[in-house]
């Protein structure tokens, strides 16, 4: 088949009406997001005291570093599914849940004795938060890799982390109304190493199921 | 809705992409074919710097286009489309030369540097695509044939068929799609 003869069939396949990848990937951590949340109030539900934490500083700092991580993932994801992509600006971004979190352990540092440490990074729910994150993130990573495959990114496996990322920040903000450990010696130890069990497994899936 | 206004005057695919996705076959075919003729330098350069031979340059060149035309929802809708072509090119490009044993591709020069020197076909290359439509099913491959090499359309090939026009175009679209994977798949 010659080239010439190749293009009049792409040119016979007319265009059809498909929303964005961006719009695809919107709707599909929205989507994804409301189904781990579903799922977790009826598993597992809210600690009790929810109302009370809600009003702490260290209670909402979970919920800003986890909020951090998500929003320029997301972006990310949006961007990155164009071949062109040029996201150095967001992927500085990422950062930021960093910087919130080592300032954070710092004022904790400060503010408690040094015997307490140990026992506020320890914990009470360490397997929780390493278990719960991940599996919270499974709807919201399946749906955003499933919307990615419409897009064609240059770096499959970087998108793949990157809907791993959003998923786990969006995981992460859900698990963070049930853990009782609000310490940010706990966040820090616990929080990203569940994100990067996500990170890792939605690069390994990038690799598989966003080439084209 | 503008698009002539906010077209802009250096990048002439631009008015030939707005055309194509509102509808307008021969822009497309046009199109495609200086993309054609641009990503066949590209590819002719990266592959004689990898000491590659020739012959499997068209075979680039039409993964290149078929990709082009599957993910054309990518182009951002801006004032230019050769960078985004570009990256596309250079995507499978890498892809096609790993695939033959190429194990770090140099960084292939930009678009803009080879649009100078269009090349036409070598009409005497021996093609990945016939190899790979063979794998579809005879419909799907009767469909491709009849649009692609005997040149109908596809109220015509509908008609042969005896299929409405929807099914023909429903199945072309899933041909396009199928041989693309093919292309992904294939290890020579």
């Amino acid at each position: 088949m010659k080239t010439s003869e190749l293009i009049q069939a792409l040119a016979a396949d007319a265009p059809q009406p498909t929303p964005s990848v961006g719009r695809r990937a919107a709707l599909a951590i929205f989507i994804g997001g409301a189904a781990s949340l579903a799922l977790f109030m009826a598993a597992i539900g809210m600690r009790p005291d929810i109302r009370a934490a809600a009003l702490t500083v260290r209670f909402q700092l979970k919920f800003l570093d986890s909020f951090l991580l998500a929003l320029p993932s997301i972006l990310l994801c949006w961007r990155l599914a164009r071949p062109d992509a040029k996201p150095r600006a967001l992927l500085a971004a990422l950062a930021a849940p960093a910087v919130v979190l080592a300032i954070s352990v710092v004022a904790e540092l400060a503010l408690i004795p040094r015997d307490e440490w140990m026992k506020k990074l320890v914990g009470s729910n360490a397997m929780h938060c390493l278990t719960l994150i991940p599996l919270l993130s499974i709807p919201p990573l399946g749906a955003l890799l499933s919307a990615l495959r419409a897009g064609a990114p240059a770096n499959p496996m970087l998108s793949g982390a990157m809907a791993g990322a959003a998923s786990a920040g969006v995981a992460a903000m859900i698990y963070a109304t049930n853990c009782t450990d609000d310490s940010p010696l706990f966040v820090a130890s616990w929080y990203p190493l569940a994100s990067l069990i996500v990170i890792g497994a939605g690069a390994l899936a990038g690799r598989r199921w966003l080439q084209w | 809705m503008g698009a002539s206004a906010d077209a802009s005057p250096d990048d002439p695919w631009v008015p030939l992409m707005r055309a194509a996705i509102a509808g307008d076959q021969a822009a497309y075919t046009r199109l495609l074919d200086e993309i054609g003729r641009s990503v066949r330098a590209m590819a002719r350069s990266a592959f004689s710097r990898a000491r590659l031979g020739d012959a499997d340059v068209e075979d680039v060149v039409q993964e290149t286009l078929l990709a082009i035309h599957l993910k054309r929802h990518t182009w951002d809708g801006g004032p230019r489309v050769a960078p985004w072509a570009a990256a596309i090119a250079r995507h499978k490009i890498i892809d096609a030369m790993r695939r033959r044993g190429i194990r770090r591709a140099e960084p292939i020069e930009d678009f803009e540097q080879v649009l100078a020197a269009p090349e036409a076909e070598d009409p005497h290359t021996m093609r990945d695509v016939e190899r790979l439509l063979g794998g579809l099913g005879p419909r799907q491959q009767d469909i491709v044939r009849s649009i692609s090499i005997n040149g109908q359309s596809i109220a015509e090939t509908a008609r042969r068929l005896s299929m409405t026009e929807v099914a023909v175009r429903v199945a072309l679209h899933r041909a396009l799609k199928a041989l693309a994977a093919a292309y992904r798949n294939s290890l020579t």
